[in-house]
């Protein structure tokens, strides 16, 4: 049983890696893709202010170039902490789904703190008693446990509600949305109900994930702790396969194409890269691009089909 | 009917998916009548199918068999599946799968589309409808994601929704002020193009106005106008006359001059429709001492780029011959005159497809202006500024290139009673006429431009003139974008916006030639005075 249920752990930390890096790989593998921003671009220095650009200034590509991170910061904390765009543009939403992300991120918070716990305790550190990091350790991991667990359930359900109700949310909602929330209401039902009748500081939790780091595959035996531990299990596999993989595809969302604005001045690997995909085969069947013998994109970009004599292109002069 | 229109609705055999009532339009501040929607000729429905709402926009011919009816949904699965290839779509293939994965559907960006609040929010308009139509598809006949009807809800595929996602791709301005909520990331409006993509890349069915008498006509003539390079140089050289003699300023507009600084691109309809804009570029130019020219090469004096909305090989060819004349006349940069899309097509998206030997960087007017404003070379006098004006941001300039304050700080040195409209810069609206409408004036199109597509922007500029309404004030709208003044000029001329209320539009640049000195009052006029 000890050695089900570990594996089932393991192998839902696997499956979620997995899927992550695949996504990643896959939109970094993906050619060089035209330039897309969206203004304001959070990195434009003192220009994100009012949505201005580089290319406000006469000859910019002589210009330095002003690139802020902490304008990038300023952007997505409140975005990512705070959903400032929903909170802005669909404030009755934002009230479920807040808490709900809120929460979720308290539960990371939560694991994290199990984890330094679990090494503390792997170490001869008892948390919770001695040191005042060790007892600050214990009173976070007890706050933001039980608060998270709280905030997605409630979320979760006030989600659930708005897009049954909402007669625009519900035509766009599919039975995976539902399945979605009710397992993190299953998921964090089952580890409140834990903490509330049978791990209330959490030290199974982070004995299991000290077994788990030492590989030491010993049963907790709480047949409530185990099953909560078989959700949790499940829901962190079950993430990246679907849409809330956003929540870490959105920084290519953002960096790649919205804010994606590197001009290709003296860019000798953008370059090479548009080399590439001018050579890829174009297979398109409408008759202004195929019939003419033309096969790549540099091909048929630079044939006109319906040029006249003399003036098919605008060559150099001979 | 339009609020419970369902996601699958548009796949059943009904007459029309949806309508826009009179009485569900967003009121505007001033009474208006407007009148029910003019039919669609007998002629076009009897050869293209007709069945989204009051307008048809797309031409697709009938399908008159079942046949024919399974040939436009293979083909348009056929275009799909390219589409999520990147041999095909290299352009645009990240954009476009992230907004398939990652979506939400939690309707954030509804709010924010003109077009749906304009038309009392028609569940057509939500910018998120014809996406989730699109995605579906994908997910369940492209993608054949497991599960795909439990996890993104079921669709229906038939010749029905094909035509009607065709025809839906034409009820977006391509604005992106959707995309600019969007806590994700994810682009409605790039769904938009990309199926508008499909429909030409593949099956070759297009907006005549945009391809055969758009793109097409530029590479065959050089400009959608039909100009060849003799008829655009004698026009120029007609309007240098004309204008020289009329305001007393003698300027010459320089033609094919090698190694000149600045090659300058206009949007060819401007020498049609708007020559004080042609004008007032060479007046402003000379007047600085610049060194430039225009170029009479194909496609190099007509910066539109009308692929920007509905085909990439289109829009490289344009983009590689306008390239290629600025590469033979071996000027500095390329400057793009008062044209939102080209600005955006040249500068921004051809950056990644132009080939090394092509390079030569282009830049907006806009900085150029300012910079020859503000440098004291030319003696302006406000005074003649001196009447309400008010700013519209072209959607390109300003939310997709970030282009916001050198037109403003023009706007604050010589028009005294200079006032924004709200939201502006990066948030602004859409005049309506984005992504190829302006230039549409088939059967009923227009109407559609006035009551939906314009009706956000009009409320706007009524505001934005709210302490000086009526007929005894001029007042200004400077639009400078020449699809954006191809809207407004219509959209004032319906709602008789010169005589009700003193109202004209144009550009920068007229303004700055107004306030010259040098030049004889009265540049900007209001009507025929
Ligand atoms: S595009 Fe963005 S804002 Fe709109 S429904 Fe999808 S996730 Fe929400
Ligand atoms: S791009 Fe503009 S017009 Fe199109 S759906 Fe988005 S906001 Fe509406």
């Amino acid at each position: 049983m000890a050695l089900l249920i570990y594996s089932i752990v393991y192998l839902a930390i696997i499956v979620f890696f997995f899927f992550v890096i695949r996504r990643i790989v896959s939109y970094l593998n993906n050619p060089i893709h035209v330039r897309w921003e969206l203004y304001p671009v959070a990195h434009e220095g003192k220009r994100a202010s009012y949505g201005g650009s580089y290319l406000e200034d006469v000859d910019w590509w002589t210009k330095p170039r002003e690139k802020s991170k902490i304008g990038e910061l300023k952007v997505m904390i409140p975005e990512i902490l705070f959903l400032k765009a929903v909170w802005e543009y669909n404030r009755p939403l934002w009230y479920v789904t807040f808490p709900f992300h809120f929460g979720l991120y308290l539960v990371v918070a939560f694991i994290g703190l199990l984890g330094i716990g679990a090494v503390a305790q792997l170490a001869g550190i008892t948390i919770g008693s001695g040191s005042a990091l060790s007892s600050a350790v214990a009173a976070l991991t007890n706050l933001f446990g039980p608060l998270g667990f709280i905030l997605v359930i409630g979320g979760a359900i006030g989600l659930i509600y708005k897009r049954m109700t909402d007669p625009g949310l519900r035509k766009y909602t599919s039975a995976e949305h539902f399945f979605n929330l009710g397992l993190f209401i299953v998921t964090m039902g089952s580890a409140s109900l834990t903490w509330l009748l049978v791990d209330p500081n959490f030290h199974f939790a982070r004995t299991f994930i000290a077994n788990l780091i030492s590989f030491n595959m010993e049963l907790i035996h709480s047949p409530l702790f185990n099953l909560q531990i078989l959700l949790a299990a499940f829901t962190i596999a079950y993430i990246p396969i679907t849409h809330m993989s956003h929540f870490f595809m959105k920084y290519f969302l953002y960096h790649d194409i919205r804010w994606g604005d590197e001009p290709n001045i003296g860019t000798p690997e953008t370059d090479a890269k548009i080399n590439i995909v001018l050579n890829y085969p174009v297979s398109w069947s409408a008759s202004h691009i195929a019939g003419h013998g033309k096969t790549t994109w540099a091909e048929v970009a630079t044939f006109n089909p319906v040029a006249e004599p003399e003036a098919s292109t605008n060559k150099e002069k001979e | 009917m339009n609020k419970d229109l369902q996601i699958n609705d548009v796949s059943k055999n009904t007459e029309k998916l949806a309508t826009v009532k009179n009485e569900d339009l967003m009121p505007l501040p001033a009474d208006f009548e407007e009148k029910a929607w003019a039919d669609i000729p007998e002629e076009t429905k009897g050869k293209y199918v007709c069945i989204l709402d009051d307008v048809n926009i797309l031409q697709i011919p009938i399908p008159k068999t079942v046949e024919e009816e399974e040939e436009l949904v293979n083909k348009f699965i056929n275009g799909m599946r390219k589409l999520f290839t990147k041999e095909n779509n290299w352009t645009f293939l990240s954009m476009l799968e992230t907004t398939m994965e990652h979506c939400a559907k939690c309707n954030t960006c509804s709010d924010s589309c003109h077009l749906y609040e304009a038309t009392g929010g028609n569940e057509m308009y939500r910018p998120n409808y014809r996406t989730e139509i699109f995605r579906r598809i994908y997910k369940k006949y492209v993608k054949k994601e497991p599960f795909s009807r439990w996890r993104n809800g079921d669709i229906d595929l038939n010749w029905r929704t094909v035509a009607r996602l065709g025809e839906m791709a034409y009820r977006c301005n391509i604005c992106r002020r959707c995309a600019q909520t969007c806590p994700i990331g994810a682009d409605n409006a790039l769904v938009a193009r990309e199926i508008r993509k499909i429909f030409s890349q593949e099956l070759g069915i297009t907006v005549p106005e945009l391809h055969d008498k758009g793109s097409m006509m530029q590479l065959k003539t050089g400009s959608s106008t039909q100009m060849n390079k003799i008829v655009v140089r004698d026009n120029v050289e007609f309007i240098d006359e004309d204008f020289s003699e009329e305001f007393g300023y003698d300027f010459k507009t320089p033609w094919d001059v090698e190694g000149a600084d600045i090659l300058l691109i206009h949007n060819a309809g401007e020498i049609m429709a708007w020559p004080e804009n042609i004008a007032a570029f060479s007046m402003i130019f000379q007047a600085a001492g610049i060194s430039w020219t225009l170029s009479s090469d194909l496609a190099a004096y007509d910066s539109i780029n009308y692929g920007v909305f509905y085909d990439d090989v289109q829009f490289a060819r344009t983009a590689i011959l306008q390239a290629q004349a600025a590469k033979k006349l071996g000027v500095k940069k390329i400057v793009l005159g008062e044209c939102g899309h080209a600005h955006k097509a040249l500068t921004v998206i051809a950056d990644r497809v132009l080939p090394e030997g092509l390079k030569t960087p282009r830049e907006s007017c806009f900085p150029l202006l300012r910079d020859i404003v503000m440098s004291g070379k030319i003696k302006f006098d406000p005074e003649r500024n001196n009447f309400p004006v008010t700013l519209h941001d072209p959607c390109n300039v300003t939310r997709l290139m970030g282009i916001i304050k050198p037109q403003r700080e023009i706007m604050h040195k010589l028009c005294p009673q200079f006032r924004e409209m709200h939201p502006n810069g990066p948030h602004n609206y859409c005049c309506g006429g984005g992504s190829g409408y302006a230039i549409m004036s088939r059967n009923n199109i227009p109407e559609w431009r006035f009551k939906v597509t314009g009706r956000k922007k009009l409320e706007q500029i009524l505001n934005a003139f709210s302490d000086s309404r009526g007929p005894e004030i001029p007042k200004y709208v400077c639009a400078p974008c020449s699809n954006c003044k191809g809207q407004l000029r219509d959209l004032f001329e319906r709602y008789q916006l010169l005589e009700k209320e003193k109202l004209t539009y144009s550009g920068v640049v007229e303004l700055i030639v107004n306030a010259m000195v040098d030049v004889k009052p009265g540049f900007i006029k209001w009507g025929e005075e």
